[in-house]
């Protein structure tokens, strides 16, 4: 893609992104106002404003924006003369900050509307160039060489940082070195937990990371930091963490010598034209919410639902017990909430929805980048981009899909010569497409390669031990063997595909979502993965079911229907329990043996099947009751019952009872899995 | 394929790069959003030149050039710092920790070529 190419919708970028910045920048200094003459402002919002003007001022000279450049530039240079503790924060200055961010706003705006007028900018430029002086600072290297820092910690410290290390001495603070080995994989965090624990009395100044003991799974930290502690006490802060710290230097560090000088920035024209382009209004018309306060409001919603529901039970119990009073009045309030408490439900969920256009762009690059390593030549199709998706869905649905994708190119299409002596052209193609199906959302990866060969996938699940007799497997049995764990039929492992993650983390992964993985595939035609997804895990309809004496709420998405049986059509087939349902047969699992639980009722004549299914695969659980349908919130029961078989989360009831939500795939899957008694 | 590292916060300063580089020649770019990500990435992925960025948030690019320098597996792999007007202190210094060149924002596409093609070839 060549620079022209891109610019429009990088010129869209380049707006929100600016925008964003702006916003920032107005927060940061609204905390920075706080500290205005005198107070000592923080140097985490100081610097946080100067990384943002440097940004803006970076981007608009790389679009040619003159203007916004020269304007953040000038900027950015009164931002680290404060930074650099040059010049103070006074409230003139503070005036001066915001002027300039209004000026910004305004001149933003107008490249993305017609007819605006910029602000001058001359007289800002001039009031910021007054501001600024550069008194130099001649005995700092001095004061910050009697730390005896290693050279290689010293070069690698940015001009800034060298000035929160000669405040802090000045602060007769003293200076600690903080050493730290993380794991490669979770170093991040596992630093953010450290420096948390530093900042809470004192500064970190510098983070320098080096080479660990080995360099593929670990990484070390040399933190600079200061503080007004003395080494048992830093020695005791960091006690629960692996770090060790040394002090640095003598301790006792000199007392302040040089003081910044006081710039008062010119008074005199304070002359702020009163210019009717100065607006609040924000260009683009969207909002960026933290989908946790989502979430806080979408259980709201559930409590909500659950206490209709609560009411409703009310009212049908008066009316068996005979009251007639208000009761039709009470009815149609009832009715009412509901119509409004759908509406807002309905509103809350659109507003978790993204479309899945958002991971087409993705899939995009890694399309290009995968048919380029591989010398293959493959062109991406997309279909259904303002299909929605939860958010939370769609992020967990990124990994698995790009490896779907990767593995179309990887073991699907062929490389081009293959491709014309096959008669096909020689660019191949993946179809990447998504749909909405009733309450799930679909999304299918088409490709026109090679398709699966069934012999070659019989051989190698022999091989491996997966299957001891491959005769007796459908097609669609033998299809569902790559989705066993330990099975690869390349054969030469790709630098892609070889990376060990398998059709089964795949399957696993899109599980989690309560998803499911189809496939299709006709030799030498290609193949098509059909991934089914629900709209969204926040709030689903249940069949709340019972049995010994338990209750337990079944996702209505995968119940298919439910159905009264008689225990003399139960048959068993290889000591499981089956019944004929129209033209199939269909595998039958109590759920009180699945969970070990005495049933009361298990001598009585006849029971409830509910019928369910997840992708090709059925199922039917043997229950006690059927209780009806209702609106449930799952929630999560936490990292001590993580891992607890058939068992996605619980729900509340809104009657005070909690009951367990079973999942369905996993029962399914257990249930398949082969041996003893379902 | 040659692969390049690109480090860099802004999303839309870092897509305008790849964009670049990618019109420059067949290389395979990987990107960093930070300096944290970059340590993940090196590594894991092996580069032939890595493009840095000095501003970020969690660690700044010198930190990163010096880590790279003290890794056996990149002693010697071209780095170029991405710096703006003003910041020549943070240059030099970057220089002398050992990164091979430096180019101020905006990116002259002409003068980037000709140093990725100078570095790693064509």
């Amino acid at each position: 893609m060549s620079v022209s190419e891109m610019s429009a919708k990088a010129v869209k970028d380049f707006l929100a992104e600016a925008e964003e910045i702006l916003d920032q920048l107005c927060s940061d200094l609204g905390v920075m106002s706080d500290s205005v003459d005198g107070a000592e402002c923080s140097p985490d919002s100081l610097n946080s404003v100067f990384r943002g003007a440097h940004s803006l001022k970076g981007l608009a000279g790389m679009f040619g924006f003159m203007g916004v450049q020269e304007l953040s530039h000038n900027l950015e240079n009164l931002l680290d003369s404060l930074r650099l503790g040059k010049v103070k924060l006074t409230s003139p200055v503070m005036t001066l900050l915001m002027d300039a961010l209004e000026a910004l706003g305004a001149m933003i705006r107008n490249l993305s509307e017609v007819g605006g007028v910029d602000p001058p900018i001359e007289q800002l430029v001039a009031r910021i160039n007054s501001a600024i002086s550069s008194p130099g600072d001649s005995e700092n290297d001095s004061i910050i060489s009697t730390l005896g820092l290693p050279p290689s910690m010293l070069n690698a410290l940015t001009e800034y940082e060298e000035h929160r290390l000669l405040e802090n001495i000045r602060k007769s603070r003293n200076i600690f070195s903080v050493l730290a080995s993380f794991p490669l994989a979770t170093f991040d965090q596992d630093l953010a937990e450290l420096t948390d624990i530093l900042k809470k009395t004192g500064e970190v100044v510098s983070t320098l990371p080096s080479v660990g003991s080995s360099i593929e799974s670990s990484i070390d930290f040399e933190i600079l930091y200061g503080a007004a502690k003395n080494l048992d006490e830093v020695t005791l802060l960091i006690a629960d963490t692996n770090a060790t710290v040394r002090l640095l230097g003598n301790g006792a560090t000199p007392p302040p010598t040089t003081a910044s000088v006081v710039v008062e920035p010119d008074g005199s024209v304070p002359n702020i034209q009163q210019d009717s382009s100065i607006t609040a209004k924000s260009m683009s018309r969207t909002v960026r919410v933290d989908i946790g306060k989502l979430d806080d409001l979408m259980n709201i919603v559930g409590e909500l639902v659950l206490s209709h529901s609560t009411i409703t039970d009310i009212t049908e119990k008066m009316r068996q017990a005979g009251y007639s009073g208000h009761l039709a009045e009470l009815q149609k309030a009832a009715k009412g909430l509901e119509r409004k408490l759908n509406e807002l439900q309905k509103g809350v969920m659109e507003i978790r929805m993204i479309p899945v256009g958002q991971l087409y762009d993705k899939m995009g690059r890694i399309v290009r980048k995968i048919s380029k390593e591989q010398g293959k030549k493959v062109d991406l199709k997309t279909f259904g981009a303002d299909t929605e998706l939860d958010k939370l869905i769609m992020e967990d649905i990124a990994d698995p899909l790009m490896h779907i994708i990767r593995n179309s190119i990887d073991h699907g299409i062929e490389p081009p010569e293959e491709r014309v002596a096959a008669g096909k052209s020689e660019r191949g193609l993946i179809r990447l497409s998504s749909y909405q199906k009733g309450n799930h959302v679909v999304i299918e990866v088409e490709d026109d390669g090679r398709g699966i060969d069934l012999e070659k996938v019989k051989k190698k699940a022999l091989e491996r031990g997966i299957i001891s007799d491959a005769e007796a497997l459908s097609e669609r049995e033998v299809i569902e063997l790559i989705f066993l764990p330990g099975f690869s039929t390349s054969e030469t492992v790709s630098d892609i595909s070889g990376r060990g993650v398998g059709m089964d983390v795949v399957k696993n992964n899109i599980a989690a979502v309560s998803g499911m993985v189809d496939v299709e595939s006709k030799l030498g035609q290609g193949s098509r993965m059909i991934i089914t997804l629900p709209i969204t895990l926040a709030i689903i309809k249940a069949l709340i079911i019972s049995t010994a004496g338990r209750f337990y709420a079944l996702p209505i998405t995968s119940v298919l229907e439910s159905i009264m049986l008689h225990k003399k059509d139960i048959l068993t087939v290889e000591r499981k329990e089956v019944i004929q349902l129209r033209e199939s047969t269909l595998p039958l699992l109590h759920l009180n043996r699945f969970f070990h639980l005495e049933s009361k009722v298990n001598e009585a004549d006849s029971c409830f099947v509910v019928v369910v299914g997840v992708a090709e695969k059925r199922l039917g659980i043997v229950v006690d009751d059927l209780l009806g349908q209702q609106d449930i919130v799952i929630k999560n029961l936490g990292a001590m019952f993580e891992g607890l078989r058939g068992v996605s989360g619980a729900a509340d009831l809104g009657d005070q009872r909690t009951i367990l939500v079973l999942d369905v795939s996993g029962i399914i899957h257990e249930s398949t899995k082969g041996g003893g008694q379902i | 394929m040659r692969r390049i590292l690109v480090t860099e916060d802004s999303a839309t300063m870092r897509s305008l790069l790849i964009a670049t580089i990618e019109s420059c020649g067949d290389y395979e770019v990987i990107e960093a959003s930070s300096g944290f990500e970059a340590l993940r990435l090196l590594p894991r992925e092996k580069v032939d030149l890595i493009i840095t960025d000095i501003n970020m948030p969690d660690i700044n690019g010198l930190e990163l050039i010096s880590y790279v320098r003290k890794n056996a597996n990149y002693a010697d792999t071209p780095l170029f710092i991405i710096s703006t007007e003003g910041r020549e202190k943070d240059v030099e210094k970057g220089l002398a920790l050992g990164a091979n060149e430096y180019l101020v924002k905006p990116i002259d596409p002409k003068r980037l070529q000709a140093l990725i093609v100078k570095y790693i070839g064509s």
